[in-house]
């Protein structure tokens, strides 16, 4: 009977975790994980293995049927989603145990927003109806700006109220097209909306609400602004956690969307457009990474290029053949897992360099790689990723991806994704070619705790391996999907 | 997954072993860490010789995996690729003993040692490699593990030309990646096979296939050096002697090279590439590159410049061999794949103790350095002698089969390339001779270090003896069983006769 409650736990021993740790004292906070994440691996392995041996289900939360109780979606993209946040969030959980300790203050209350974000993270994988997914959206954007503004200098506080602002706007602006498509349609279900939706100007209103607000909360170009202050100003786990995990929450959401209403009510016009702001980001993204002189404001910059080639996806997805949508699936889903995996570690790594140097500049990581090169390595592995060489998880999304542009004769995505990547090069080399610098510096360094290294590197070879045996993964992002068997 | 399949992926795990160890151990451990080097590189060059023997045999050596669906990773050990893989970890051992004498108290060995190792294991890659897939992912690698070593003294120079480096070799791998990815739409997964696997395809694709021939020879042709894409490699001599060696001889141009062997023969199949009329353009522009590379080497007082042009026009031998449409002129490309390789390392290695020993790195300073240290002069003037042919070196053997070949296919304005790079060769090969052996030195030598009881430090000598003995040894020993000479032909009689 584990099975059964697998699924729930996911979401709810979290909440039961976060509320828990407002009860206990402040030193105690950060134990919890040792409760937590055991128990939440645990969870995500036999959800896992469950969708493996039995097949894609919807689970009915408390036995109640749809219209009354809660459906739950149980399927391969949902697992995965899943899979990955265990891992990024649990690794980041451990960098955080040790790299906090500085901030005490902050520490206290990041412990109960972590769990927050987590339960609200969970709730939008598993979410069968688009209600619940405002729900999930909702938790895991409060808690994600709380978690801006745990530094509480001006500018931390600053780039919170930006982000609040664009949250809340995005978030009214998605529940305003779910209750249009329910007044019309009379159902919040994905299911029921599959059946029910035809193409009429309420649908393309509603569908239209829903993408600006979820685009204004993913942060595609031109809606990014947000993004590089909120990123790049919060504490390193934090930034690891909103970069690699919250901005995929509002991407997942539209995919799931845009694949539920089909091909009839999405129009390829809309596809076009949404693959040109996506390009619009690997480029401008690309270059204003590469214009930073602050270490973490060009890994936040880095994520709003990454956010672009994701949103390839619809393109490639809207009125190609089976094949070419397979790959376009496939392609986006390595995209999303690996730069998760990547910038995470990324921004985890590039927060040992500054403290290692003291200094959040560029040009003050001259020489570093003489004295920190566990940390760098990791920076390079994740690099090696985002920059889609191989052999990495990014690379092999990019092989998809190209893959899938020639199949649907769409040669204009191609420039953006070889350009893409050589501009990703020159903000990766950036970094690089200070550190191998032999500069008049005296040397000094400080020596971060094994721990906060350790979990860096974890990330970044894993953004690595996940290329290498991307069939698997693949495989099981596949299942119950309209792409896969089952 | 059997036994040979492992050995197989020892020979790649030996490199990739080394260099994980050499990452994770202290700056400091010295000792430790060349032993294990040393010890690495070794074992290496014992499973290339027990796989060497094997592929003889016709033995399949097979390692393969599936990284997603129709797309595999393999590495297969057939006669060409065991000929480079024999190249690189031969080279890798004298190389990596060369440079624990080179870098001796020297900085940031570690990082040094580490990559270095990780490069070895990316060209074994390439050269193992069963696919165009595989092929890209260690082409790509390289490239990566590469650039740490361009930068290594980390000067304002070596930077730049760091930065050189990546704008050539990540823009030519970013072309070759278009290649790759169209060709995998046209025909899926593309494994290497002698005759290619392309020729069945529609003549209405034939356009296409010409443009993607062109897009794949530039991105390989930055690696090997292919005028007008070799200003990198020049720039590159910023780096210390054995990275030098690297570049010009164990892995990167070479890997170019190699991947345009493989590119026509196994891929488009030579008699395809002929029939689509790939072959003459590639011709010529090899033999460009050969008369521009000797011309600019004869314009340099830089030893190390002098010799980086002369590897541009030596490497395009090689391109020059496989666009002759016949057995002859193959058999003379490919066996100037190893020539070259055991020659030019020679000459860096020379170049390098000069430099360490006497502080010398202009020609106009070398006279009288025969004198001084005769055992690296001689080998300096058998790796010189080979290169501009003088029988019996290794490099007579390269130009007479290639000049053959030419007659062969009626391609007679070959021949007057030959002759004229050859005199070019020598006419920047000589002079340097006549001041080591001719010339008196004026002043002093100042010398700064005593580095041992030979002519210079014995990690230093000996290495370059070594290579240099090969390189006579590979020309006068042509017609023994398994010399290059020997190897090639059985890879031409594979390819030719499948």
């Amino acid at each position: 009977m584990i099975g059964l409650w697998s699924v729930p736990l996911l979401f709810a021993l979290p909440l039961a975790l976060g509320i828990l740790s407002l009860l206990v004292t402040p030193a105690w906070r950060p134990r919890l994980i040792f409760v937590g994440l055991p128990l939440l691996t645990l969870a995500s392995v036999d959800v896992l293995a469950r969708l493996v041996l039995e097949g894609p289900r919807i689970y009915e939360l408390g036995g109640w049927e749809a219209p009354l109780g809660i459906n739950l979606v149980v399927d391969g993209l949902a697992v995965g989603m899943i899979l990955m946040t265990t891992l990024v969030a649990s690794l980041c959980a451990l960098y955080a145990r040790v790299y906090l300790r500085d901030y005490p203050a902050s520490s206290s209350f990041f412990w109960p927003l972590l769990w927050l974000l987590w339960a609200g993270m969970n709730g939008i994988w598993l979410a069968e109806d688009i209600f619940n997914l405002y729900v999930g959206l909702e938790v895991m954007g409060l808690a994600a700006v709380g978690m801006v503004a745990l530094r509480a200098t001006p500018q931390a506080l600053a780039a919170a109220m930006r982000y609040l602002l664009a949250a809340l706007l995005g978030s009214l602006a998605y529940l305003l097209g779910v209750a249009l498509l329910y007044a019309t349609y009379g159902t919040l279900s994905m299911a029921g909306l599959q059946e029910a939706a035809a193409p009429n100007a309420t649908t393309h209103v509603a569908l239209a609400l829903i993408i600006l607000g979820l685009l204004l909360k993913t942060a595609l170009f031109p809606l990014h602004a947000w993004l590089p202050p909120a990123h790049g100003g919060a504490l390193t786990p934090v930034s690891a956690l909103l970069s690699a995990l919250v901005i995929k929450g509002s991407f997942y959401i539209l995919m799931r969307i845009w694949l539920v209403l089909g091909p009839e009510v999405t129009p390829i016009f809309t596809a076009q457009l949404l693959g040109v702001l996506g390009a619009g980001a690997v480029f401008y993204g690309g270059w204003m990474a590469w214009r930073q002189h602050h270490l973490k404001q060009l890994v936040a910059y880095s994520t709003v290029a990454q956010i672009g080639y994701l949103f390839l996806f619809f393109p490639l997805v809207t009125g190609t053949g089976p094949e070419a949508a397979r790959l376009a699936w496939d392609g986006t889903l390595m995209m999303l897992v690996a730069h998760a995996l990547a910038k995470a570690a990324l921004f985890l790594s590039a927060g040992n360099l500054i403290l290692a140097v003291g200094s959040t500049q560029i040009s003050h990581l001259v020489g570093i790689s003489r004295f920190r090169p566990m940390s760098l390595f990791s920076f390079g592995l994740a690099g090696v990723s985002l920059m889609g060489l191989p052999p990495s998880g990014g690379f092999t999304g990019k092989w998809l991806l190209l893959h899938s542009a020639i199949l649907s004769d769409q040669w204009w995505w191609l420039i953006v994704l070889f350009l893409g990547g050589l501009l990703s090069a020159a903000y990766i080399f950036k970094v690089f070619r200070m550190s191998f610098r032999e500069g008049p510096q005296i040397d000094r360094s400080i020596t971060p705790p094994l721990t906060l290294d350790v979990t860096a590197l974890i990330l970044a070879s894993a953004s690595i391996l996940i290329g290498l045996t991307a069939h698997l993964p693949l495989f099981w992002l596949r299942l119950g999907s309209a792409f896969g068997a089952g | 997954m059997t036994w040979n399949a492992l050995i197989l992926f020892g020979v790649l795990a030996t490199s990739l072993v080394a260099s994980a160890v050499i990452f994770l151990l202290a700056e400091s451990r010295h000792t430790t860490r060349s032993v294990f080097n040393l010890a690495a590189a070794v074992v290496k060059l014992l499973l290339v010789g027990w796989i060497v023997w094997g592929v003889y045999q016709n033995i399949d050596y097979e390692f393969r995996f599936t990284i997603i669906e129709g797309v595999d990773f393999i590495l297969r050990a057939d006669a060409l690729g065991m000929m480079f893989v024999g190249l690189s970890s031969l080279l890798w051992l004298f190389t990596t003993i060369y440079a624990i004498g080179y870098l001796e108290k020297a900085p940031n060995r570690s990082r040094f040692f580490g990559f270095f190792s990780l490069c070895v294991a990316s060209t074994v890659g390439i050269a193992l490699a069963g696919n165009l897939f595989t092929f890209l992912l260690f082409y790509e690698l390289l490239t990566l593990s590469t650039y740490p070593l361009v930068v290594h003294r980390g000067t304002r120079e070596s930077l730049r030309a760091g930065q050189v480096y990546l704008y050539y070799t990540l823009g030519g791998g970013a072309l070759l990646l278009f290649g790759v990815v169209a060709l995998h739409v046209l025909v899926g997964d593309t494994e290497f096979v002698p005759g290619g696997v392309l020729s069945g395809l529609d003549p209405s694709l034939h356009p296409l296939l010409i443009g993607i021939f062109l897009m794949m020879i530039i991105g390989l042709g930055v690696k090997a050096a292919l005028f007008p894409l070799h200003a990198w490699l020049p720039m590159a001599m910023v780096a210390p002697a054995p990275v030098s060696a690297l570049l010009h001889a164990v892995a990167v141009v070479k890997a170019g090279a190699f991947g345009i062997a493989r590119l026509v023969y196994d891929v488009y199949g030579i008699e395809f590439a002929f029939s689509l009329g790939l072959l003459g353009p590639l011709a010529v522009a090899a033999s460009i590159t050969i008369i521009y590379g000797s011309l600019r080497a004869l314009a340099q007082d830089d030893l190390k410049k002098r010799l980086a042009f002369s590897t541009v026009s030596q490497v395009s031998y090689i391109i020059l061999g496989i666009s002759l449409f016949g057995p002859v002129g193959t058999l003379g490309g490919l066996v100037h794949l190893l020539h070259q390789g055991l020659m030019k390392i020679t000459l860096f290695f020379c170049a390098g103790n000069y430099a360490e020993t006497l502080g010398v790195h202009k020609i106009s300073e070398l006279d009288g350095a025969g004198q001084r240290m005769p055992a690296t002069s001689v080998a300096f003037t058998l790796g010189a002698f080979g290169m501009i042919g003088i029988p019996p070196m290794a490099g007579f053997i390269s130009k007479w089969y290639l000049g053959i070949g030419a007659l062969e296919v009626g391609m007679n304005w070959v021949l007057g390339v030959l002759i004229l790079s050859s005199l070019l060769n020598a006419a920047y090969f000589l002079p340097i001779l006549y001041r080591i052996w001719f010339r008196r030195r004026e002043r002093l030598w100042c010398e700064g270090k005593v580095l041992g009881r030979f002519e210079t430090s014995g990690w230093l000598l000996l290495p370059t003896l070594a290579t240099a003995a090969f390189a006579l040894v590979a020309g006068v020993l042509a017609g023994m069983p398994f010399s290059p000479l020997y190897w090639a032909d059985l890879i031409v009689s594979r390819e030719y006769l499948p």
